[in-house]
């Protein structure tokens, strides 16, 4: 199953929607860092809010997702992760290691306009991010 | 009396069970006869062997009547479930006044001797017949020593589980001190239940709260084992996957030498020696600077 790709400005947003093959997870990553170099991308989010298991091919397809889109201009972080998946996968000791993590997909967002704009970079987008202080709350506690 | 009797003077609990009934009868109408006389010199042994010191005279002779009456009425009856929820009742009571188990056990034992010591007395003179009685009353108050028994041990764990349950859910609060900011304080021993129950929690927290920082302080925690250190390396990993960063703060000496011993990497883990430090090394992560009102420039 295909894997819906959207552009949003200089990222590309990868929302995965349900337990993926390997196959599905090689194809993912082929799709992921072609399209860095087609539209120049400065940043990947992978959403797998919607995944309850995340196995040891998964999460080195991730890692090569930002190794790779790395290699080609793009910074990449995933997010979504359910805490309890979390807790398994370091108990398993699939941590991730070297790759961005965000809680979701907002968060991702504002970490990857923090990141190019520390690249010194432009960004197209406008005060998501403010350094000092945080913005407000928009969920309810 | 019946010559087959004497056949059976050598054979414990052959008795056909209408005798047994009979004498179990016989031995009740007995208990019941002579119930001032046997529960004074009951209540008397208790005291003779320092049981229930946490409890008054006048109290003992209360639950010593109840429990021989209850006693009694198990041997007539032959069923155990009146006795079973006497048990328990006797046991919710008693043991907030800290009434330990070999007092318990020690007591009903009593109450055996002296029951068992009045039969020798009424029917030593026949011993065969002293032998059938014996037959008939020894299963009956074996099976009410280990169900009063039973019974206390029961209840007392029931109270321990519900203790530890209070306990747990006290000590393992999750706080926001921050937009973003959540400060986990812990105290006490930590165990490996305890410790997933506060990754849990925290995770929970994390999610709940967005937030992006948490601040770990075991200041009153004065060691922990292996497993529960590896244990929270692990749940920094996991808060790092929720794309929150973890400061622990307060380590003991002792921890920081359990966490040396098994090899932590420092480079997965944030410490910093204070609380008071951890948070603000939080609010420097977080962009925040906090100035006092005389250098702030006033607004009109």
């Amino acid at each position: 199953m295909d894997v819906p790709v959207l552009k949003q400005g200089h990222y590309l947003i990868a929302t995965v929607q349900s337990a993926l093959t390997d196959a599905d997870l090689a194809q993912m990553r082929r799709s992921l860092v072609e399209q860095v170099g087609k539209f120049r991308s400065r940043g990947v989010i992978v959403d797998v809010t919607a995944v309850d298991v995340l196995d040891s091919f998964a999460c080195r397809t991730l890692r090569d997702i930002a190794h790779m889109a790395g290699f080609r201009g793009a910074e990449t972080v995933i997010v979504g992760i359910h805490p309890d998946l979390a807790f398994t996968m370091v108990q398993l000791g699939l941590s991730l290691e070297g790759v961005s993590t965000a809680l979701d997909l907002e968060e991702g967002l504002a970490f990857l306009d923090q990141q190019t704009r520390r690249a010194g970079r432009k960004t197209l987008h406008s005060g998501t991010v403010i350094a000092t202080p945080p913005p407000p709350p928009r969920a309810k506690r | 009396m019946p010559t087959r009797g004497t056949q059976h003077a050598a054979s414990t609990g052959v008795a056909g069970p209408e005798s047994t009934m009979a004498l179990l009868r016989e031995l009740v109408a007995h208990l019941r006869q002579n119930r001032t006389q046997l529960r004074e010199e009951w209540a008397r042994r208790i005291t003779e062997a320092e049981l229930l010191t946490a409890m008054t005279k006048e109290e003992i002779f209360a639950e010593a009547t109840s429990v021989y009456d209850n006693y009694v009425e198990a041997l007539e009856t032959g069923t155990f479930e009146a006795l079973q929820a006497y048990a328990r009742n006797l046991s919710e009571r008693i043991i907030p006044r800290g009434v330990e188990t070999h007092e318990v056990v020690g007591i009903v034992l009593l109450l055996r001797d002296v029951l068992a010591r009045s039969l020798f007395a009424k029917y030593q003179a026949d011993f065969t017949k002293l032998n059938r009685i014996l037959d008939a009353y020894e299963p009956a108050a074996n099976r009410i020593a280990n169900t009063v028994a039973v019974g206390f041990v029961q209840e007392r764990e029931r109270i321990i589980r519900e203790q530890q349950e209070a306990i747990r859910e006290l000590s393992t609060p999750v706080l926001q001190v921050r937009e973003r900011l959540l400060i986990l304080p812990i105290i006490g021993v930590i165990d490996p239940q305890r410790a997933r129950q506060l990754t849990e929690q925290l995770l929970r927290g994390i999610r709940t709260n967005r937030a992006k920082v948490v601040v770990i302080d075991i200041t009153g925690v004065a060691a922990m084992d292996a497993t529960v250190a590896n244990h929270l390396v692990q749940t920094v990993e996991a808060s790092r996957l929720l794309g929150a960063t973890v400061i622990v703060t307060g380590l003991s000496p002792e921890i920081a030498q359990t966490l040396v011993t098994i090899g932590v990497d420092l480079g997965k883990m944030t410490t910093v020696g204070d609380l008071q430090g951890g948070i603000e090394e939080a609010e420097r992560l977080l962009g925040y600077k906090v100035v006092p009102f005389a250098e702030t420039p006033v607004e009109n």
